[in-house]
């Protein structure tokens, strides 16, 4: 935590609230609890266009737990659970 | 000429395929697997003929579902008995370049010829969007055209390259180099279109303003889920009210035409076989088609406005609490217009549990061939009253019969998942939700047309084939000269049913129930139809005409209730249990489906039939 002074925190999109927007800085795999192999997740979301610079904005939530969350990337928006979106890095 | 089109979901791909080939399609299977096969046939502006397969939507070549496997298989030529494409045509959301880009770099490594088609390409002027086409097309190696699918004359330019291209004839052979890629390698690729976009496309920081509108109201936490319901609510009051008119016409027209029969013929097996066996038995059936046009309307026309995506959304975490899927919902509601499509779309669903799960409960949605059954019995039994002044009571029971069957559906699957598969973690739920657009007439046509001649196909063939059996096994033998009572009394029906009614005695079905639960076997619809026979054939013409009044003299409103809850749960469709024996490559999975929903029907209608007779007086 003492590198990271900078003003705007990283944070997994996971935790981000509704309205939250920003770029993705990495994916990191292993962060997220998913069924899926690390790889394999990764692959996915990459083909979703999660990649690192891509602007995101977290548009709507669900009813249930606030899951899962339509998430804006550049100019698609994809519905993924909030379990997945650990794996994405954003600040 | 072969052509092939690939293109991910939601990139108008089918709807430039009905543009360019009309209604001249062929839907088939792929051998050996279930994933459906579009082919289609079109004439170039030279004359040139070319033949056009619709491949299965994709994002990448990875092949994670048997649906992508195939399309991998194709571009690769490597399908058993499926030619290798001349060329491929990459289909392209115009206003979401992002993706396709990617796609197209990967399939370049094939070494096919390419083409990339901008679809939507209005749109995409109308947002603002500018696209640099000859510098997009230098910059990735092959030509691009734009299209409009939705208007007519929008694939000129794309017909007219494929002139182009076949003239040139030159087949220079292309090893291909793919292989799966790499997080890494995709990351890398997915680098490479952005920067091309980049260079080639200018897009405007308004996004699709209709959009977000609709979505701040239909994606809203509560608000939404009402609009969901309210929906699913509205359908199936139209499906009552909207198909009353149009079925009462159907059903005099073959009333005329039973009478024509028995007018012109003399008396005797043949003017019975025609009036009762032929044009009641399948006018029986037929009848139905308004409402399984309209429900597909209402379902064609949410997949075209890009509503379904959304409900999935909604319901995914609400359907998450009984173990099942968001992309469940989509073969789930399809399941309500027949559950063999539906079971065939959960391919979509690439987790095997999530899968098994999603087909072990499809069937207890109400599909379509239930309708005829329950409007029925409803139209016989239920009162046509209206409770607060605007409920329709019939309507009203037909939502609870629909209700009962997804709220046993979501306790089956809680159910499946709580003792089966309690160790193991949801798979992740990830789907585009693709702009909204206005729904076009004629690609919802189409598919109104297809599934409406499915249906009478099936009514031309199985279920026609069914009533002949019926009428037959209820006319012989005859009885013998001078016996007293309805002729059906002595045939083979009656000693069919008669011999299994003991078995069925304590749900509160009589033996002429029992005969028509035997060919409904065949295809749910026809033990109406059956029963018009056996109703027919025992009371005579007036019978025929008035089968809802016959039900209604002959059985307790406990019957009837119990019959209705039967076909809530009853495993009454031989073809829906030979989709579930194929798509899970198990006789066990289709045996296990059998025997919970046998179980299930047979004690709900236990308990209807008893609580039933318990409370309402006989009269």
């Amino acid at each position: 935590m003492t590198e990271s002074v900078d003003i705007s925190p990283q944070l997994p999109l996971g935790l981000a609230e509704r309205g939250f927007s920003g770029t993705i800085r990495r994916l990191a795999a292993g962060q997220a609890d998913s069924a899926l192999p690390d790889e394999e997740l990764e692959s996915r979301l990459i083909e979703l266009g999660f990649v690192e610079g891509a602007r995101v904005a977290v548009l709507h939530e669900g009813i249930v737990g606030r899951d899962p969350i339509a998430v804006r990337v550049d100019n698609v928006t994809i519905a993924i659970r909030r379990r997945e979106a650990m794996a994405i890095i954003v600040d | 000429m072969h052509l092939a089109l690939v293109g991910t979901p939601n990139s108008g791909k089918t709807s430039l395929f009905n543009a360019l080939t009309g209604s001249r399609q062929k839907v088939a299977n792929y051998p050996g697997v279930t994933v459906e096969r579009k082919e289609g046939s079109f004439v170039t502006p030279k004359g040139r003929q070319v033949s056009l397969v619709d491949l299965p939507g994709t994002y990448s070549l990875r092949g994670r579902s048997p649906d992508e496997e195939i399309t991998r298989d194709i571009v690769l030529g490597k399908a058993k008995g499926e030619p290798l494409p001349d060329l491929v045509l990459c289909v392209a959301d115009s206003t979401n370049l992002r993706l396709t880009i990617r796609l197209l770099l990967e399939l370049k490594s094939t070494g096919r010829p390419l083409v990339l088609v901008l679809n939507m390409f209005d749109i995409a002027t109308r947002r603002g969007i500018t696209v640099d086409v000859p510098g997009l097309s230098k910059a990735l190696g092959v030509p691009v055209v734009t299209s409009i699918a939705v208007r007519k004359g929008g694939t000129g330019e794309l017909l007219r390259l494929t002139d182009e291209i076949a003239a040139e004839a030159a087949p220079c052979e292309h090893k291909s180099l793919w292989q799966p890629l790499t997080a890494s390698e995709l990351r890398a690729v997915q680098r490479e279109a952005d920067r091309i976009i980049a260079a080639n496309v200018s897009l405007p920081a308004r996004p699709d303003t209709w959009t977000s509108r609709i979505d701040a109201v239909v994606l809203h936490p509560a608000g939404g889920l009402a609009i969901l319901f309210l929906i699913l609510f509205v359908m199936f009051q139209a499906v009552f009210a909207w198909a009353q008119p149009l079925m009462e016409a159907l059903s005099s027209a073959f009333d005329a035409a039973g009478q024509l029969v028995h007018d012109t013929l003399p008396a005797g097996l043949l003017q019975s076989f025609l009036q009762n066996g032929v044009i009641s038995g399948v006018g029986s059936v037929v009848v139905f088609l308004p409402q399984i046009i309209i429900i597909f309307l209402f379902i064609l026309l949410l997949e075209d406005f890009g509503y379904m995506a959304r409900a999935a959304f909604l319901m995914d975490r609400i359907m998450g609490g009984a173990g099942l899927h968001g992309r469940a919902f989509i073969p789930l509601l399809s399941s309500f217009a027949c559950a063999i499509p539906g079971i065939m779309a959960t391919r979509v669903i690439d987790n095997r549990r999530d899968r098994l799960t999603t087909i072990l409960i499809a069937p207890l949605m109400t599909c379509s061939a239930r309708i005829p059954v329950y409007t029925l019995i409803i139209s016989a039994f239920i009162p046509a009253i209206q409770i607060w002044g605007w409920i329709n009571l019939r309507g009203l029971v037909m939502f609870g019969l629909y209700a009962a069957g997804i709220v046993s559906a979501l306790a089956v699957s809680f159910l499946v998942k709580f003792f089966m598969w309690r160790d193991y973690a949801p798979a992740p739920f990830m789907l585009e939700l693709p702009d909204y657009k206005m729904p076009r007439i004629r690609s919802i046509a189409i598919g109104i047309y297809t599934r409406a001649k499915m249906f009478l196909q099936r009514a031309g063939t199985t279920i026609f084939s069914m009533m002949v059996l019926i009428w037959f096994l209820a006319s012989f033998p005859q009885p013998p000269v001078g016996a007293e009572g309805p002729a059906i009394n002595y045939s083979l029906a009656a000693m069919i049913g008669k011999a299994i009614a003991p078995l069925l005695a304590p749900v509160g079905f009589n033996w002429q129930i029992a005969v028509a639960l035997i060919p409904g076997m065949a295809a749910r619809e026809v033990a109406i139809a059956a029963l018009g026979t056996v109703y027919a054939i025992e009371g005579g013409k007036e019978a025929a005409s008035q089968i809802g009044q016959v039900l209604a003299d002959k059985w307790s409103l406990a019957t009837a209730l119990s019959l209705l809850v039967w076909y809530i749960f009853a495993p009454q469709c031989a073809s829906t249990l030979a989709v579930i024996r194929r798509e899970t490559g198990s006789w066990t999975w289709m045996a296990i489906t059998f025997a919970y929903m046998l179980a299930l029907a047979y004690v709900a209608s236990f308990a209807t039939y008893n609580i039933a007779a318990a409370l309402i007086p006989p009269l």
